[in-house]
């Protein structure tokens, strides 16, 4: 056998990386991050606030309830598919988590948990036995969750949220918004997940390429089933965190959540056709458009730019992410 | 006289050499094979010759005058025709409008004179031995059908050189008889041929005279009667025989995976084999006798009607590649791009996919572990990659496909399918991979392996099972196959 030409890799530890990168390759690696590092700098200089921790925990609490859901979405899209019932998930969780108060905190938690672990798992069943298409499958699940929010509400605010759930949403722990420790907590917990599991490689790999990952001794039904499940108790959990700081139950809370969620997820690099991307990607996309959004409402510019400002983003984002082949 | 001859062609692209000082002549009327490994320079000459690439040095003499092609139609005009692998018809259109587009006959210059069309179109095909329904859409020709359509349109535009760029790579044995039939025909009528093929056996059937390319430099130009197959290998690689086929060192052992009376529809019936420890078992058959859909679903990739598969003598229930995994089968598939890799993703994660269990500790995949092993792996199997964490789809073909062998050694599987091990490899990678399946049998693994290269089976299998419609036809050892080749093409063609 002939000397190999992997020798001189494993003597430095490191797979071929770091030497001899353009600077185009580093953008095409990082770019997203250095983008967000520019942002950041940019917004210390023009704004004397931006840095001071009470900002920075609010621009973190504004992006921690559809951060949670991007967080879930990163694996579906990671399976080059899609999730539009998020934001539905989270209106039926908040009517439901209003109207049963009576049960105590804990109760109310599982059951919303279980809301969305359920609805993830009808569109994960739905498509991956039924043979139905992630877009059709969860556009279906988005106006029957909706509407179930709907009726079971009918129409109206659903108040009556108890002191203990305020706090579980709403609260602070040392200081910090609880929403943002949850936030954060899910996210390191995502990226372990993704990087250090057999469940993440399995969900990168149906999505590079199902077919062979199927041939690998993937079980490739169950690997699509899994993150709808997860995406659908992420969504729960969001729709419980944003009834606490809501204090009441509605039909229309949510709307719109799925799109921010997907902005973020592909702001951050993730590819709508699966197999690449990452969590941390997800995170950077979520906060780009947040501290876009501060810097403007900082700058005391109309806040009517935001929706525009969003859509230059992923505008510019996804021709930065554009892979060079 | 040459029709084409050739003076000190040099081509280079940036970091190669593709084409070194060929010099050659191709005889008017004659065919003439053009082989080579991958990377020796053939499409570069063929380009050249269609007037697609400008060569840097040198000249090209067509009927005694230098010629300088400044792009395809250039060449066509003046008589030289190439069919490529990918066809260029429209699809929408039928056979004879394909023929004579852009030239259709008129009735008084205004409307396409339908009855002529037709007519002229089968006039063509007839002067090619053809009979097809001309106002029929090409795309519901078959793949042979259409390379014909392609060749009539040649004819049309009187060409006098036709180059054929691998066109036996897309067609299976009887469409083969269809293309060559016509080659016959178009030389009947005085055509120079230019066949590019990497199959061997092809090349003695019909061409006259062969140019042997090997990393861009011409090794030799003989007529095809003072060579042999072993002979033409040797010029192609610069190999002897003895370094191609590895020598044999594995004893068969027991019955490793038995197949009783599998059967799904029309698409295979009643299929029984055995393979055992240590034992390499063609699986010989024409595309379309069954033979990928019996490996195919004894890995459980598709669902049979009947039949029982057994596993070290036991029953094994498998339903899904995932079960055939759990009992040590492992398949590389036929299309390494689709089926076997996961081409934008790192060649470690590719390879430990097979069998994560083994690096999870505490839930977590321990990934200094993992690496580890997987480059073991890489090494034992020679694979040449810039590190393990390169995307797949930068690896060459050869390398690709020792990574998916690697995936199987990652799972340790004890009973190996290969579905065309080498397809579209060059010789030299050939070599490792021939040189790794006898490895794995020496180590005691129950190999069953398909191939369309009969030279192949015959130099590696230490028996060959054939399939014909869906049926096993007979079993060979390798000694009756070799000596006596007409039973065993009995056998493959019915």
């Amino acid at each position: 056998m002939k000397e190999n030409v992997l020798a001189s890799e494993t003597q430095t530890g490191a797979p071929a990386f770091g030497r001899g990168r353009s600077w185009a390759q580093v953008m095409e690696r990082y770019g997203i991050l250095v983008v967000f590092m520019l942002l950041v700098a940019a917004s210390a200089l023009l704004s004397p606030v931006f840095l001071r921790p009470a900002n920075i925990l609010n621009v973190l609490r504004q992006i921690s309830i559809t951060g949670v859901i991007a967080l879930g979405m990163t694996f579906v899209i990671l399976t080059a598919g899609i999730d539009l019932s998020v934001g539905s998930v989270v209106a039926l969780v908040t009517v439901l988590a209003a109207s049963f108060q009576r049960l105590g905190l804990v109760p109310v938690l599982l059951l919303g948990l279980a809301v969305g672990s359920a609805m993830g798992l009808i569109n994960g069943v739905g498509i991956a036995m039924g043979r139905i298409s992630p877009l059709i499958m969860t556009l279906a699940m988005m106006y029957m969750g909706r509407g179930l929010a709907f009726m079971y509400s009918g129409g109206l605010p659903i108040y009556g949220i108890r002191p203990a759930f305020i706090q579980f949403g709403n609260g602070f722990t040392v200081g910090i918004p609880n929403s943002v420790l949850y936030f954060v907590v899910l996210l390191i917990l995502s990226i372990a997940v993704l990087r250090f599991t057999a469940f993440g490689r399995f969900v990168l790999a149906v999505g590079s390429n199902e077919e062979a990952a199927r041939l690998a001794g993937v079980r490739v039904s169950r690997v699509k089933v899994q993150v709808y499940v997860l995406s659908g108790l992420f969504s729960g959990f969001a729709g419980l965190v944003y009834a606490g700081q809501l204090g009441i139950g509605v039909a229309l809370a949510g709307l719109g959540y799925e799109l921010s969620a997907i902005a973020a997820v592909v702001i951050g690099g993730t590819s709508l056709f699966g197999g690449q991307g990452s969590v941390f990607g997800t995170f950077l996309g979520a906060a780009i458009v947040g501290v876009t959004n501060n810097l403007l409402n900082l700058m005391g510019i109309d806040p009517l730019v935001q929706d525009f400002m969003k859509g230059l983003i992923i505008l510019a984002a996804v021709l930065i992410n554009r892979r060079r082949t | 006289m040459a029709i084409l001859e050739l003076h000190g062609i040099t081509k280079r692209f940036p970091g190669v050499t593709a084409l070194q000082e060929i010099s050659f002549g191709i005889e008017e009327g004659e065919v003439h094979a053009l082989v080579g490994e991958n990377g020796a320079g053939k499409s570069t000459l063929v380009k050249i010759l269609a007037g697609a690439v400008r060569p840097d040095a040198g000249t090209v003499l067509y009927l005694g005058h230098p010629v300088a092609f400044r792009e395809p139609q250039d060449a066509i005009q003046q008589g030289i025709s190439t069919i490529h692998q990918e066809l260029h018809l429209a699809p929408h259109l039928s056979a004879a409008e394909n023929i004579f587009l852009g030239r259709y006959p008129l009735t008084r210059r205004v409307t396409i004179d339908w009855p002529q069309l037709y007519r002229d179109a089968e006039a063509v095909l007839g002067r090619l031995g053809v009979t097809l329904d001309v106002r029929q859409r090409v795309r519901d020709l078959s793949i042979a059908q259409r390379q014909v359509i392609e060749i009539a349109k040649a004819l049309v535009h009187e060409s006098r050189v036709l180059i054929l760029d691998e066109p036996s790579a897309v067609l299976g044995r009887h469409d083969l008889r269809l293309l060559f039939g016509v080659l016959a025909a178009l030389k009947a009528h005085g055509t120079t041929i230019v066949y590019i093929s990497h199959r061997l056996e092809e090349v003695f059937e019909i061409a006259d005279r062969v140019t042997v390319l090997r990393d861009g430099r011409r090794v030799g130009t003989r007529p095809v009667q003072e060579l042999t197959v072993v002979g033409l290998v040797q010029m192609m690689t610069g190999r002897s025989l003895e370094e191609l086929w590895p020598v044999r060192q594995h004893q068969v052992g027991e019955v490793a995976l038995e197949i009783r009376g599998l059967s799904r529809g029309q698409v295979f019936r009643d299929v029984s084999l055995q393979v055992r420890s240590g034992e390499i078992v063609g699986l010989a058959g024409k595309v379309g006798s069954g033979r990928t859909e019996v490996v195919r679903a004894i890995f459980g990739a598709d669902a049979v009607d009947a039949g029982e598969i057994l596993v070290f003598g036991r029953a094994a229930a498998i339903r899904s590649p995932w079960a055939a995994v759990r009992y040590g089968i492992g398949l590389v598939p036929e299309d390494r791009k689709i089926q076997g890799l996961l081409q934008n993703r790192p060649l470690v994660e590719n390879i430990s996919l097979t069998n994560l269990g083994r690096f999870i500790g505490a839930g977590f995949l321990r990934l200094g572990q993992e690496a580890r092993a997987v480059l073991a792996l890489v090494r034992a199997l020679n694979i040449r990659a810039a590190g393990l964490g390169q995307l797949v789809k930068y690896l060459s073909g050869g390398n690709q496909q020792k990574a998916v062998l690697a995936k199987w050694l990652n799972s340790d599987c004890r009973i190996l399918i290969f579905d065309e091990p080498t397809r579209g490899i060059d010789v030299g990678a050939k070599v490792e991979i021939y040189g790794l399946i006898e490895r794995l049998a020496a180590e005691g693994r129950a190999i069953l392996m398909i191939s369309s290269e009969i030279t192949e089976i015959l130099g590696m299998a230490d028996r060959i099972i054939v399939m014909r419609a869906g049926m096993i036809a007979g079993t060979l050892t390798r000694r009756e196959a070799t000596e006596n080749r007409s039973a065993f093409d009995a056998l493959l063609d019915g």
